[in-house]
């Protein structure tokens, strides 16, 4: 139950880390043929945006429309500024709030002057640039998932404290949890000392692997290719292993028992620097993996839109269906590893003494 | 893209494909003689698959 119940304090901790990852830069926007535009759609996809679009057409008279909805922007210049990203319109327009302008440009909130000019050298942007809180997609999908995580977790540790079987989802969630316990944290931690991490074992899994389902999602989200992201959830794994450590393990890092002294001092650094490429790895496992799935998987739909006739667009169509599969796999698997590390690692920072 | 960061990445690819590709065979004849110790055979493949998946990876942002 309590493990259940410290999830939540958890998943409000991912809230609010993941909360100041910022919107990276933008590609170019010029039109071109069909393959700078596939190009161009890929590369937008991989970007965080700040607001919610579903999709986007050219009406007949030219003019670009979205279908979607607006997210709050959030900017810290000189004082706190709060503005819905419609004022943006795309970078279309320029938004004036308080006597400021902003206007969006490849993907960054720049401040302008009144009729919105952006001054550019060798194609950096001179302009200032407020400091960029706001809830991006991103953002608002980890709220959305931390929230979905949230009630189906505390309805399902209710059920559990009257004592009666859980219903509907919570069936299938059963033997997940259990499986991470049995087969995750007690065979990496220990039987001891396992229930210290079950929390962040479970809340970490869940969270990854529902982030990467809902990538495969028409709706264009991903967050687990955002680095700032998977920059987060290995810090947090990091800092857990730092300050959950006990002497043992710093003892085998800068005083590596059973070896002569040179090689003492010798493998201190490395081991040092050790600590620092284990959560490197989870984090560039995490968000290589998810990328490379979704910049294969959309450049596969868009083959579908060069070949133009029936054979071509139907063989892309039957590999983007397997591959497809293929990411619902990877989207478990990413998740399973990332908590798998984590448990090993947690299991080096608690292992008792034992003699050499 | 360069050249050479090209080159570098076709070598990165074929080391770890190599190196993964050694583990799975590996797995696949120690889960035969021990069908039973599978499970325990798979956990730690899949270990050593994603450590050096992320040194491949590490590798490909560098080139």
């Amino acid at each position: 139950m309590r493990n259940i119940i410290s999830i939540k304090t958890i998943c409000l901790l991912f809230l609010f880390v993941t909360t100041f990852s910022f919107a990276t830069d933008g590609g170019g926007s010029e039109k071109g043929d069909i393959k700078t535009e596939i190009k161009e759609y890929i590369n937008h996809h991989l970007l965080d945006s700040h607001d919610f679009s579903l999709y986007s057409y050219t009406a007949d008279n030219g003019e670009h429309k979205y279908v979607g909805f607006p997210l709050p922007v959030i900017l810290w210049d000189n004082g706190l500024k709060v503005f819905s990203s419609s004022k943006l319109n795309h970078g279309e327009t320029v938004a004036e709030v308080d006597g400021n302008y902003y206007k969006y440009y490849h993907n960054k909130i720049y401040k302008t002057d009144a009729s919105g000019t952006i001054n550019e050298v060798d194609h950096h942007v001179t302009n200032a640039k407020p400091i960029d809180f706001s809830i991006t997609k991103n953002v608002f999908t980890i709220f959305v998932v931390g929230l979905l995580m949230f009630f189906v977790f505390s309805r399902m540790a209710k059920k559990y404290k009257t004592g009666s079987m859980p219903k509907g989802v919570g069936r299938i969630l059963e033997p997940i949890v259990l499986y991470i316990r049995d087969d995750i944290a007690i065979p990496n931690i220990g039987k001891k000392k396992y229930k210290r991490y079950m929390p962040y074992l479970l809340t970490v899994f869940f969270f990854i692997w529902i982030i990467n389902l809902l990538g495969l999602t028409p709706l264009g989200i991903n967050v687990t290719n955002n680095i700032a992201v998977t920059l987060a959830l290995a810090l947090i794994t990091y800092l857990f292993t730092t300050f959950t450590a006990n002497k043992n393990y710093w003892g085998h890092i800068f005083w590596m028992p059973g070896v002569p002294v040179p090689m003492k001092i010798i493998l201190a650094p490395i081991e040092l620097l050790g600590t620092i490429i284990k959560p490197f790895s989870l984090l560039i496992r995490l968000y290589a993996n998810i990328t490379a799935g979704h910049i294969v998987l959309m450049s596969i739909i868009g083959l579908m839109f060069i070949f133009k006739n029936w054979l071509g667009s139907s063989l892309s169509f039957g590999l983007a269906f397997a591959l497809s599969l293929l990411e619902l796999l990877v989207a478990a698997l990413q998740a399973y590893i990332f908590t798998m590390l984590s448990a090993l690692y947690f299991g080096s920072a608690v292992e008792e003494h034992h003699d050499h | 893209m360069t050249i050479p960061s090209i080159v570098g990445a076709g070598l990165i690819v074929i080391g770890a494909g190599l190196g993964i590709g050694k583990i799975g065979g590996s797995a696949m004849d120690a889960i035969a003689r021990q069908p039973e110790a599978s499970g325990k055979i798979q956990t730690a493949m899949l270990i050593a698959a994603a450590l050096i998946e992320g040194i491949g990876f590490a590798a490909l942002f560098a080139a």
